[in-house]
């Protein structure tokens, strides 16, 4: 007799959080490959499970995403999320990119899957949601991303600012 | 089997009402007591009718409720020295838990006690409660620390203290050694008396981190011969937000208050004030009463059982969680003998990170930990960057051992490529 679920709502079932697409990309993440140049890194972490992330970004003429390595060490969820987060914005401009951003965090956050923008594979995560102490997980490489468009921001504006795509 | 015949688990799970939850669907396997214990329906029960009956701030007012909440307060002190066979009541300080004890020794001690370069020995298997208090100290003066040196005895391959290694760091002249009784992570029951004798004989104070021992009833503060022992009660079946630290008044004119405020003081002037005798002068402010009541409540319960057949239990049902995952292939941490450990068993899963491992279990009504158990350096030296982790406390049964292991083969064969 569980008095925690008092709306007797049905538990979510883990095929909504592992699906088959997500064991996948955790199997073979994308993004492994190394980058001629790395101009921006960032680290990400999760305290609480140990997840861990690299994303090595290299900047191109037009200061955008021209190469994007990620390198994900942690749960199922970090790691395929940061295998489509490579899917998703490899080659894209810093704009692009913060709009795949904010549309993903929309998701996390209990919105309905947009239909303005691509998201690819990431309509696979979005059962995570029905796992609120795992949402951290599927966003770790989204802000470690964000940190990691500030850098280039800077390093964009330090250039001179060619190629404004912000 | 004599131990085992007189330990009905049964009977016990019966006194714990949230062990009757449906989790998932499941029936609840908890197999998270290491985190925190579950209450028997007695020590809910002690705080209901102390906010029910005897709420009354303690140390202050006279009136009817005062005195009995002050009295309650008083005899629960005494009931936890006597657990664990403190010298006196008044060697037993109030806290909120091992945390708050740690910082209070690292504080009132330390910051009295111990000068630039001087050395603070650890472990490598501690938990952060006991090494980031002395990491303040550690840092310059102008951050805020007084810059003592830190050092650490190694672990080895199996999850114990490198003795050896101790012996020599402790005769090298640290002014204080740090340990934990038992590990959070590998279970490893650490030679507590013998390290103690070791530090003694070299003139080195000595702290004993209890959280993980004391619940289980095997922690005796006199034999022992330490000067510090800390706990919480919520990991002894009893409410968290308080615990103990035990200190050996010899230790108490070498320490100071780190807290200031309402009972600690005796006469207070604008400019000046006089404090208190150990241990209230350590306990600035109203403390938590109707928790320390529930503890003594919670330590009733622990000692009307037989300590010595609960410990056998732990023990048979840690050998049979290291049995039954050793024949799946499952990696264990720590000693592979049962009778070097009690209750907790850290394991990995090839290819499975430990948070899906403990998702997975969850879907089942399981509940472990996986994470870095606030062990992040010991996680290092293991060369992982988490474990799952299950730990066994009085009320878990064999039966729960078993659907813990088969769950394991669900995990894997979830995940297999």
């Amino acid at each position: 007799m569980s008095t925690l679920n008092p709306t007797g709502a049905p538990e979510p079932s883990f095929d909504d959080l592992y699906r088959e697409v997500i064991l996948e990309h955790y199997h073979e993440p994308r993004g492994k490959e190394p980058l001629v140049r790395v101009d921006v890194e960032a680290e990400g972490m999760n305290p609480l499970c140990g997840d861990e992330l690299d994303l090595m970004i290299q900047i191109g003429a037009d200061g955008g995403i021209e190469g994007l390595h990620v390198d994900g060490r942690g749960c199922a969820i970090s790691v395929a999320s940061g295998s489509i987060l490579h899917d998703l914005v490899d080659g894209v401009s810093r704009a692009e990119a913060r709009a795949v951003i904010a549309a993903v965090k929309a998701v996390m956050h209990g919105g309905e899957m947009p239909t303005d923008i691509e998201l690819g594979d990431f309509d696979s995560l979005e059962g995570v949601k029905l796992f609120p102490v795992r949402i951290k997980c599927a966003l770790l490489p989204w802000t470690t991303l964000e940190t990691a468009l500030c850098d280039m921001d800077k390093m964009v504006a330090e250039r001179g600012g060619e190629g404004e795509t912000t | 089997m004599t131990a085992v015949a007189s330990f009905d688990v049964e009977r016990i799970r019966a006194d714990f009402p949230i062990l009757h939850t449906m989790a998932r669907g499941h029936p609840l396997v908890y197999l998270d007591s290491a985190a925190t214990s579950q209450k028997p329906q007695v020590v809910i029960d002690a705080l209901v009718d102390y906010y029910t009956t005897s709420n009354a701030n303690v140390h202050r007012s006279v009136h009817y409720l005062a005195e009995r909440a002050t009295t309650a307060y008083e005899e629960a002190r005494a009931r936890v020295g006597r657990f664990v066979n403190a010298p006196s009541p008044e060697s037993v300080v109030w806290v909120r838990g091992t945390t708050e004890a740690i910082n209070l020794i690292a504080t009132s001690w330390g910051r009295r006690n111990l000068s630039e370069g001087d050395t603070v020995l650890l472990t490598e298997m501690e938990h952060h409660s006991n090494l980031v208090p002395w990491q303040m100290l550690a840092k310059p003066r102008d951050h805020g620390g007084i810059g003592i040196r830190l050092d650490f005895v190694p672990v080895t391959e199996d999850g114990q203290l490198d003795m050896d290694a101790a012996r020599e760091k402790l005769a090298t002249g640290p002014r204080l050694f740090g340990f934990m009784a038992k590990s959070n992570v590998l279970g490893t029951e650490n030679p507590v008396a013998e390290l103690c004798a070791l530090a003694r004989a070299n003139g080195v104070v000595t702290l004993v981190d209890g959280a993980q021992s004391v619940p289980h009833g095997t922690v005796d503060f006199q034999a022992l011969g330490c000067d510090f022992l800390a706990f919480s009660a919520h990991k002894a079946l009893g409410p968290m937000g308080i615990g103990a630290l035990i200190v050996n008044p010899c230790r108490y004119p070498e320490m100071s208050p780190y807290q200031g405020g309402g009972e600690m003081i005796m006469r207070v002037k604008l400019a000046t004030s006089t404090y208190k005798a150990p241990p209230i002068c350590f306990e600035a402010g109203t403390p938590s009463a109707g928790d320390a009541i529930a503890f003594h409540t919670a330590l009733d319960y622990l000692e009307n059982l037989d300590l010595s057949a609960v410990h056998a239990h732990e023990t048979r049902l840690t050998r049979l969680a290291l049995d039954l995952l050793a024949e799946k292939g499952i990696k264990t941490f720590g000693p592979d003998d049962a009778a070097l450990r009690a209750g907790i068993v850290s394991f990995d899963v090839p290819g499975v990170h430990p948070h899906d491992v403990s998702t997975l279990l969850d879907g089942r009504g399981i509940a472990v930990r996986a994470g870095h158990h606030c062990c992040q350096p010991l996680m290092r030296k293991l060369g992982v960057v988490a474990t799952s982790r299950a730990s066994f406390y009085l009320y878990n049964t064999e039966d729960e051992v078993r659907q813990f292991a088969d769950g394991l083969d669900h995990v894997r064969e979830y995940f297999k490529r």
